[in-house]
């Protein structure tokens, strides 16, 4: 979601990039740019004085210096702000020694306490713990049926009564000591920071249920008021972390940036879909390379393993390397991709992604017809695509719903693509075997890709290679090498 | 970064880049046909999630003791309590505006710090920063043409200019004068959790009031329990309601509330939508489709109102050009304006895509829905 902001600052600091001399007047005029690049991002008006005045220094004194290039001083004062701005360190979760460890969710109305609450029990679940909810939203008509019906789907039991909100945090947590569950998650009504009664009130919950860890629920979109709302929730209960909602949107994230600066307290949690899977950990480093347009291959590869069984996806290596991977392989490794939630999401992490494609908005139905087709064909001609004549090709059309072009295209790039699978992984054989992947992440044997994706990435033709993935080449018979 | 981490790697992006390519070359092919000709299943996907891991009568079974009372009681609201001002509301937060005012009153001339005293101000109330450029440039030029000399007129003028952008608009909701079983149709759209359905609650409640024939169609067939809190709003104020199955097509609910409604001769529906971020183009085209089934029968859609929460920064104008790309939108509602956040966000959806402001929420109850008033709303900024 920060891709406007990086957008902007990207096409900013390349009017300067470069440049022999920096004047006062560049950094005057670039100075002006930044600042309303930030503020249309809805960086808070005080964090963005902050951010600039510090950059401004910095590019001052490029202005000064006799080293080559004083644009690119500027643009690193720029990168290191903002990471600086989102930085530290990811917030690990101490459980209580005498459990249950207690979290408290709460927020403005609508900002997503409930779904996140649900999402947080999920996560917790995948943890191995196991989560109480508590539905303390007695406000909203139908919040606590909310609750249960998103406990049912993620199988965690939801605590609720219809009395007091206080009461039932405080029944809540004895009951999460009777049932022996280690994790509670109290959900509380929606609430404006100014109103006293109800600030009060959350007060008197927090007080009940002596939380571990209160979270603040924050809507991406969020403009100025993030700030106010977020201090006035710290004031009255101490946050200890904030989760941002609906970063799936295009908000160019100045409220994630802002929250952070002004109360001090790290961004936790990040919901990032409407699947309830659709949560991480928020790594403040991570984001700020995704800022930068360097993607977030850690995250993704954590997903991959939560998604992918490990011992089909060495096979299926094993097998694009021997150029054996067939069609049917690939309608396998896709089921397991679309675990992993939504496509787009997938591709904001994955570095070096042609704008082009980004913007192509794809969406995970798209993937639908390519399924389809695969499915229409029988073992034989998943297996030896070539077997696929005209009549085969009619067949195969009309199973699926598509054109008999459709058809040949995929079987064309599919060619084309095992072909370039082939040649790497001849090209990774060929490696020492010691050397592991490791080296690879240097780019080591990958012939001129300094980063990105290859040459043979080329959309136009439709053909397709493996993008220039960090270790890609330098994977000496990695398949069924001991871990 | 061990081997099967790379080779994870590895696979994803083969499956991915495969993937994706083959959608995009196909787009090429098909000439750059726009992904609405696909047919569009979100019901679909959105239901496969709802099976996965639901286990609700074994979990009812170990948690039995605990599920007494699922219906909450609700806080009773009053029928009709007395309308709020909108001066009242804000008057609880004005700190925005009220330091910047007191430090261009607390100058005995006008200098540069006062315009930045303002421009602050605008800014933190976000009204965006082009429009914070305009509205400060033109007061700085009249400053030059000494049209403006005092202080406490420089806040006059900006004022002034403020509500005079807002002025003019037309802010009647519109219901045709149609034959009896040719409902008007309402729809409510916007992003997740900016308040649709609390806000067709309160607006069904003030239409009984005065006297309309009112239905409610819960056409929020995603969020968990959305339908619930519809019914809730629907049988306080005692109107008609129709809803579908959790996970179901949402145009058929809607479909089904413009037959409803026109078989009891009843004036007014009002569909509730499921809340959707602006960038998801599936969920944008399924809401197209609800507005165009909507008037399938012989129903007419005479306001797609755009809710747009108070808090919402620079991204709300996106949102209401995306929304209104895809449905039209005949108005905004501004919800939850009794917090700290001003809502300077109109100024922008109303000068550049000319869409108004018809109703601000500015409370809890049925009666803190309200017509949008500009002199108003400008006046509460400004309060000294």
């Amino acid at each position: 979601m920060f891709d406007n902001l990086s957008d902007r600052l990207e096409g900013i600091v390349k009017k300067i990039r470069g440049k022999g001399r920096l004047t006062e007047a560049d950094v005057d005029e670039v100075m002006k740019e930044i600042r309303s690049a930030l503020l249309e991002a809805d960086v808070n008006v005080t964090v963005v004085r902050s951010i600039c005045n510090r950059i401004r220094e910095h590019a001052i004194g490029a202005t000064r210096s006799k080293a080559l290039d004083p644009g690119q001083q500027v643009v690193k004062a720029v990168n290191d702000e903002l990471t600086r701005a989102l930085g530290g360190e990811t917030l690990s979760i101490t459980f209580a020694a005498k459990p249950p460890t207690v979290v408290l969710m709460a927020g403005l109305q609508g900002s997503g306490k409930t779904t996140n609450s649900a999402k947080l029990a999920s996560w917790f679940k995948a943890q191995g713990r196991q989560p109480l909810l508590v539905g303390a939203d007695l406000q909203r008509p139908a919040a606590v049926e909310q609750l249960r019906t998103l406990g049912a789907q993620i199988d965690v039991p939801v605590y609720s009564d219809p009395g007091d909100p206080v009461l039932t945090a405080h029944q809540g947590l004895e009951e999460a000591k009777r049932l022996g569950r280690d994790v509670l998650i109290v959900d509380t009504a929606g609430r404006l920071s100014i109103d006293s009664e109800m600030m009060e009130q959350i007060r008197l919950i927090s007080g009940a249920v002596t939380p571990d860890y209160t979270f603040l629920v924050i809507d991406a979109m969020t403009g100025q008021d993030a700030v106010q709302t977020a201090e006035a929730f710290h004031e009255a209960l101490q946050i200890d972390g904030v989760i941002m909602s609906k970063m799936d949107g295009d908000a160019r994230g100045g409220a994630a940036l802002s929250v952070k600066e002004v109360i001090g307290v790290p961004i936790a949690f990040a919901s990032t879909g409407e699947k309830l899977n659709e949560f991480e950990q928020f790594h403040p480093d991570r984001m700020a390379s995704r800022i930068l347009g360097m993607g977030d291959l850690l995250t993704l590869i954590e997903q991959a393993e939560n998604a992918f069984e490990q011992d089909q996806a060495e096979q299926a290596a094993q097998k694009m390397m021997d150029g054996q991977f067939t069609l049917d392989d690939f309608l396998d490794q896709m089921q397991q991709l679309k675990k992993m939630g939504s496509l787009g999401n997938i591709m904001s992490m994955m570095p070096g992604i042609p704008k082009e494609l980004k913007n192509a908005n794809i969406s995970d139905d798209d993937l639908k017809p390519i399924e389809a087709i695969i499915r229409s064909m029988t073992m034989e001609e998943r297996t030896f695509p070539k077997v696929i004549n005209g009549s085969r090709r009619q067949r195969i059309a009309v199973g699926s719903g598509t054109q008999v072009g459709d058809v040949n295209r995929l079987v064309k790039q599919f060619d084309e693509m095992q072909k370039m699978m082939k040649k790497m992984g001849v090209l990774g054989g060929g490696m020492p075997g010691g050397k592991k992947g490791k080296k690879g992440k240097k780019g080591k044997g990958g012939p001129q890709r300094p980063k990105g994706l290859p040459p043979g990435f080329n959309f136009q033709e439709g053909a397709m290679g493996l993008p220039g993935l960090p270790g890609t080449p330098g994977m000496p018979g990695m398949p069924g090498s001991p871990r | 970064m061990g081997a099967v981490e790379i080779l994870l790697l590895v696979l994803l992006a083969f499956v991915f880049v495969f993937g994706v390519g083959v959608v995009v070359n196909n787009r090429r092919q098909q000439g750059s046909l726009p992904p609405a000709a696909k047919p569009i299943d979100r019901t679909g996907a959105r239901k496969s999630q709802v099976k996965t891991g639901t286990i609700l009568e074994e979990r009812e079974a170990t948690d039995a003791s605990t599920d007494e009372g699922v219906e909450a009681d609700e806080p009773e609201i009053e029928a009709e309590p007395a309308p709020g001002t909108l001066r009242d509301r804000l008057a609880k937060a004005r700190s925005t505006f009220s330091g910047a005012i007191a430090g261009v009153l607390g100058r005995s001339g006008i200098t540069n710090e006062s315009f930045e005293d303002l421009e602050e101000a605008l800014l933190r109330a976000d009204v965006g920063v082009s429009i914070t450029e305009e509205l400060i440039e033109g007061l700085r030029s009249k400053v030059a043409a000494k049209e403006i000399t005092e202080p406490s007129a420089l806040l006059d003028a900006l004022q002034e200019e403020m509500a005079s952008r807002l002025r003019g608009s037309d802010r009647a909701l519109n219901l045709v004068e149609r034959g009896e079983g040719e409902p008007n149709v309402w729809m409510f759209v916007g992003v997740n959790g900016v308040g649709k359905t609390t806000t067709i609650g309160k607006l069904a409640n003030q239409q009984t009031i005065a006297g309309r024939s009112v239905l409610l169609a819960a056409g929020d067939t995603f969020r968990a329990a959305a339908a619930e809190q519809l019914q809730t709003w629907a049988e306080r104020s005692g109107v008609e309601f129709v809803r579908g199955s959790e996970g179901g097509d949402p145009s058929s609910v809607i479909f089904d509330g413009v037959e409803k409604a026109a078989a009891n001769k009843i004036e007014l529906v009002m569909a509730d939508t499921a809340g959707r971020l602006h960038n998801k183009s599936n969920l944008m085209d399924e809401l197209k489709k609800v507005r165009r089934v909507a008037e399938k029968g012989t129903g007419q859609v005479t306001e797609t109102l755009l809710v747009i929460d108070a808090t919402t920064g620079q991204n709300g104008l996106i949102q209401a050009r995306e929304f209104n790309e895809a449905t039209e939108v005949t108005g905004v509602v501004l919800t939850k304006l009794d917090g700290s956040a001003k809502g300077g966000i109109v100024f922008a959806i109303e000068t550049d895509l000319g869409i108004p402001v018809k109703l601000v929420g500015i409370g809890e109850t049925i009666g803190d829905l309200i017509p949008f008033d500009p002199d108003d709303f400008v006046n509460a900024l400004f309060e000294r």
